[in-house]
Formats: C-alpha cells, structure tokens, sequence
C-alpha cells in the first residue's frame, strides 16, 4: 500500500478506480493518487476491507464478497488552510525553524471537517508542544486529550496517538498525530509540558502499549497491574460468551456477522 | 468493635512485620484509636481509604501517606469500574454506540448520548432539525440539575450532613421522574440518536417541565437555608482543597473547579453548541478557588440552567426531531409497553404485511446501520463537571474504528494530590466530593 510503482493496480489497490470512492467509475490515471505529491508516506488511517457481510468462500452466494474497499489515506491539506488554520501554521512553522528543528518535524498537515491536524514525527514532539504552550501567538494552553488509536494489524504505523489542544486564549483548537510501529512504540511524553496528559499517557500505554518515554510512571491505570496485553488494541479479542436467545444461540459480539 | 477487646483478641490483629524501611504494620478494619495506639512511636502512617468506603465518592480507592492526621502524599487508584465502553463500541453500528456510552458517566448520561451523536453527525456531515437541537438543550439542562443535585447530595453525606443528602436525592428524583417521563427511562435512556432524538416529547411535556420549574424555584431556597449559611457546613470547606488557576490550566481541569479559580470557561459560551449562544444566561464564578466555592457554584448553575429550560420550552416549535434522510434515520416508529420502549405494532404490523420495501429498510437499516465516511473529529460539550469530549474515528465502515472519551472526572481527579497534600484526612474527603467525580465515567 505504500509503494509508488505504476503498476496496473489490482481491483481496490492503491491507484484503482475504487480510490475514487466519490465519484464512481472513472480511469485511474484521471486522478493522482492523493498523498502523490508529497515526499513522505502518507498517514494511513483505516483498513482495506473485503466483501460485505464478513462470509468468505462458497458461502457467500450474493456476489458482493468480491467487493474490495482501499484503505483510507489522511489527505494532505494544501495552501491555504483557510481561517485562522494558516496563521497558525505560519506561526508554528516559523517557531519550528527558528528553534533549528528539522523541516520535516511536520510531516503532514490535514484539515478535515473544520478540524486541523498536523502529524508529528515523533524524535521532536515534545519541543513542538513547548512551543504551542509558549509562544505568544499561539498559547495553546489546555491539553484537552491524549488518545490512542490502533489502526489494525496490517496498517503501517498502525499506533497514533492523538493530542488535542485548546488555546483558551485563542479560543481554537488543534489536533496533534504521532505515528509509530508496534514493534516500536516508542515517542517522547508530554507530561513535562502538559502535566495532566500523566493519566491520559498512562491509559493510552495500558489500552494500547504506547511507551511514552519520560513519564514520570509508565504504569496501567484502568486495567490491574498484572494484565497481560494491551485490550484496545484490534488484534486483541473483545471476548463474550455465546448467550442463547429464543432457542437460537447468538454468538458474541466479536464474532457476529458484521457489515463492512 | 467492644471496649473489652484486648488489642490482640480483636478480630483483626494489627500484622506486624520487618522491612528495610523499618517494621511495617498492617491494619485491616478495627477502631482508628486501637491502631494508632499500636503503632505509636512510627511517624509514618500509610492508609488505604477505598474502593468500597462510604467516603470515597464510589468505587475510588485513595492511598493515604499520614504523618499524624496531615496527609504528606496521596495517591489514586482508579479502574474498579472499568467495563471497556470504548472497545465495546467498536463491534457495534453507530446508533448502538449511543447505548453504551450513555451507561459511563451516569449521572449524566444525556451529555454522553449528545456529545457522542454530535461527533457522529460531524463525521456524516448532516445538521440535526431546530426542535431535536432544542429537545437536546432541555434534556441537557434537566440532566445538569439532576448531577449537581446528587454532587451537593453525595457531598454532604460523606461529611456528615446527612439532610443534605436527603434533600438533594429528594429533589433529584423529581429530575429523574421528569426525564423518565420526557425520554420513558430514568437512566441510560439512549434517546438522543445520531440524526436527532428517537422520538418526539409527549404532548404535555412543556406543562410538565413548567410544574417541575416551578418546584425547583420552590424547593431550591432549602439549600441556602440547610447548608449555604450553615456554620459547620461553611466551615468544613471554606478554604479546603485549594487549586489556583495556573494549578487548574496545568492540571487540565474544567467546569466547576476551573470556574472556582476565576476563569470563566464554559464551552456553551466560549464554543457555542446546539444554538447555546441564542440563549441567556450567566457563568457564574469565583476566586477562591475552594471546595466551598465549588458548591457555590454547582448551585449557582442550577438556577442558570433553570432559566435556559424556560427558554428552550419557549422555543420548542413543532417539528420533526430527525434528520430526513431514511438512510440515517433510524426507524422511529416507537411504542412504550409493557417492558418498555419499542417498535410500535402497528409499525411492525404494517412493514410485515403490507410493504416489502418498508421491511428490507428497517431490516437493513437496524442490523447493518449506516456508513460513516472515514476521518476523525472531537467534539466537546460542557458537562456537569467540565468539557466531555469525543474523539471519534471512523474507516469508513458502519462501526467506528474508536470512540475515545475525554472523561473529565477522569482528567479532575488527577488533582486530587495537589489539593489535599499538607491537609487533613477529612479534608481529602472534601476535596474529593468537590471534584465530583463520577466513577463510571472515570473508568469507562
């Protein structure tokens, strides 16, 4: 999913008329695939899906278990933002050279629904938090949520871990993305900055097993000290037993039928 | 338990044993008088105070380092009500998230229901009809009197004012008689829905909602008169769980206790949502920066949100309360029975007879629901106790790929050591009920 030969895609591939989810049967070559233009590799958020009602082989006779779905690519957002989004970039940019960060600490800037995203590489997040604490003219003082997200196995930098921030004196709010593996689910934390992101770190290191390193005590808060693995992730089972209903059994959530 | 005892008869003997940092005993139970008798001499007390203490606000657990009655550091323990909210959403369709996250916060599960429905419909891009966005506004409000009701109730119980816990449950379930009226369940109604509300009010519901108006107006003076000017009570936390502004911003803290330091955040004024800037009313605050003003706050918003239902009645115009599209709307031919609310026969009796179509929508629509276009959006409200925020990704499917809850009992605990530390024990108790905070929310 993120090589960039031009290839002749396979049916739901990157490139294939299905990226156009919009607009319908059109030739691929009509539209660049959308993180084209940029250097870096695109921020995959969501999975490819197949078929429609989770039947797979000779069972499913309705024709729709052929149906492939791409996965869906954060789009990276281009001049101008629009409202305040490119004053705020401007600043952050500006803050991020002068303190001789590497050009690339933001690798992608998305705005979606009236929403602001700027993905993080990970080595310099918590100079890029001090500097939307501090500076005048951005004053982002409130960490509003740590979150974690898993975006399934066979994702790329399939663990994001999601900051949103509030400037009170602003009144704005914008949301910070940090990306790793999970075979290295190191980043920076950002208690030194954000002193109440202790419990949202934590939990985000207890559902999903993101280290952040230089917390001041990495340990599980919701589930017991003991547990074995990390619940919220999507290769993790929901468990449930199967609960007979009317004569029939119904299975449990994680294993019924589920509509892609 | 008896006088007679002998400490070593008691039925829970103090456990005595070596450790590098000196003997260590271990107390379970017992009278506070027998322990400190038999630890006297060690200067360092360390306390386990929960998660089943009638003090502790539900099931949090505090643990206690004392040096005598001061407390030198506390901790918190939470996760005793962690039932994975979060991760249960992900295996259901949309509108079967609303039924799980109004069962976190319960004493306000109509703030979940909306915020989440709001980041739903953020994500489908759809605006909800004028009479489900004011229908959302009154419930809200009706649920705010309610938590802070039950915050001033669980409050003077755990120190020690007992009527005010009787009068704040009283008054309580008058919120929870209307809102089971309004929504046909007291609790966990589900009833907000992404698209609007799953039906519309009953007829006399604004008469109903005058009458309760009018008995709030009525019974609220109590307060005053019970606690307010009362000595003891004053006494207890005037001045007791100091957090300052900059400890509040640092902290993250939102709602009341942000409010108590001066800083008059509230987001249905600073970010207004569902029309909240159409409507009149004040944010109350304060500089003290105490448990005190915390309860003078909590009261002072239940008259605020008295008059913003006064207002909403005014604005409830007939209407639809659902988005129009069928793909959405969820099948809201409702009936309330015998085991409570659900499809109306007539309903199921006319798509089972007479129309096919009819039939293969409701049946689609219900057990595959409805696909949301995949990003991500937050969505915070301004709950009883500070922003209650939504962080909501979808990949595109008809089930979210994570709903994410920005829980603020979960963020307001976290103060707990910074103002109790240097205190007394009975002073974390009123710290703790000042932050309110809601275990089931906290631990989701």
């Amino acid at each position: 999913m993120t090589d960039d030969k031009p290839t002749t895609p396979a049916p739901g591939e990157r490139h294939s008329s299905a990226e156009h989810a919009g607009t319908g049967l059109e030739p691929a070559a009509n539209g660049a695939a959308p993180a084209a233009d940029i250097p870096s590799t695109p921020v995959v958020t969501g999975q490819a899906r197949k078929g429609m009602f989770g039947v797979a082989g000779t069972g499913d006779t309705s024709g729709f278990g052929g149906l492939r779905r791409p996965v869906h690519v954060a789009v990276p957002s281009e001049r101008p933002f629009g409202g305040w989004f490119d004053q705020v970039a401007d600043e952050l940019f500006a803050a991020i050279d002068e303190r001789g960060l590497p050009a690339d600490t933001v690798r992608q800037v998305t705005v979606d629904r009236g929403e602001i995203t700027f993905y993080l590489r990970r080595e310099h997040l918590l100079e890029v938090a001090r500097i939307l604490r501090d500076e005048e003219t951005l004053r982002f003082e409130l960490c509003s949520s740590v979150s974690g997200v898993d975006y399934g196995p066979d994702v790329a930098e399939r663990l994001h871990s999601v900051y949103h921030l509030t400037s009170m004196t602003y009144r704005r709010r914008i949301r910070l993305e940090v990306c790793v593996d999970v075979d290295d689910p190191h980043m920076p934390s950002v208690v030194a900055v954000y002193p109440t992101a202790d419990w949202h770190e934590r939990e985000a290191w207890d559902m999903f097993g993101i280290v952040y390193d230089g917390h001041p005590a990495l340990t599980r808060i919701l589930m017991p000290d003991d547990w074995d693995g990390h619940p919220q992730r999507k290769d993790y089972p929901l468990g449930g037993v199967p609960v007979e209903y009317k004569g029939a059994e119904i299975p449990p959530p994680d294993q019924r039928r589920s509509y892609s | 338990m008896t006088t007679e005892h002998e400490t070593a008869a008691s039925p829970s003997p103090a456990m005595e044993r070596d450790t590098t940092e000196g003997p260590v005993f271990t107390v379970t139970g017992g009278d506070w008088d027998e322990v400190l008798t038999e630890a006297a001499g060690h200067e360092r007390i360390v306390m386990n105070l929960g998660p089943q203490h009638p003090s502790t606000h539900g099931v949090l657990r505090l643990v206690l380092e004392l040096e005598g009655e001061t407390v030198v550091q506390g901790r918190t323990v939470i996760g005793y009500l962690h039932t994975g909210i979060e991760k249960n959403c992900e295996y259901r369709n949309w509108t079967q998230g609303v039924t799980f996250v109004t069962r976190m916060d319960y004493l306000a599960p109509l703030f979940n229901e909306a915020a989440y429905c709001m980041s739903v419909e953020k994500l489908l891009d759809v605006t909800v009809p004028t009479r489900a966005q004011v229908g959302r506004v009154l419930l809200m409000e009706i649920n705010r009197i309610g938590s802070h009701l039950v915050a001033l109730a669980t409050g003077g119980m755990e120190l020690g004012a007992l009527t005010g816990m009787t009068a704040g449950f009283r008054e309580r379930e008058e919120v929870l008689h209307l809102l089971e009226y309004l929504t046909g369940l007291r609790m966990n109604h589900a009833f907000i829905r992404p698209g609007g509300l799953a039906q519309d009010f009953p007829a006399d519901a604004v008469e109903r909602i005058g009458d309760f108006v009018k008995l709030m107006r009525k019974r609220l003076p109590d307060y005053d008169k019970l606690l307010t000017g009362q000595p003891i009570w004053r006494n207890r936390l005037a001045g007791i769980g100091v957090l300052p502004l900059d400890a509040c911003l640092a902290l993250g803290m939102t709602g009341p206790i942000l409010r108590s330091a001066g800083l008059p955040w509230d987001l249905r004024k600073v970010e207004p949502y569902l029309g909240y800037s159409d409507y009149e009313f004040e944010v109350p605050t304060s500089t003290d920066a105490d448990c005190f003003a915390r309860y003078l706050l909590r009261l002072e918003e239940i008259h605020q949100s008295l008059r913003i239902i006064e207002q909403a009645v005014a604005r409830l115009e007939p209407g639809p309360v659902m988005v129009e599209d069928a793909k959405i709307a969820w099948p809201a031919q409702l009936s309330i029975g015998a085991d409570g609310m659900g499809n109306s026969l007539e309903h199921v009796r006319k798509i089972m007879g007479q129309s096919m179509e009819s039939l293969i929508h409701h049946f689609k629509l219900v057990t595959e629901g409805f696909a949301v276009p995949a990003g991500q959006v937050y969505v915070p409200v301004e709950s009883p106790r500070g922003e209650l925020g939504y962080h909501v990704v979808s990949d595109g499917g008809t089930r979210p790929l994570r709903v994410h809850v920005r829980e603020p009992s979960f963020v307001n605990l976290q103060s707990m050591p910074a103002m109790s530390e240097g205190g007394m024990v009975a002073d974390v108790i009123a710290a703790v009920a000042s932050i309110d905070p809601v275990m089931g929310g906290c631990d989701r």
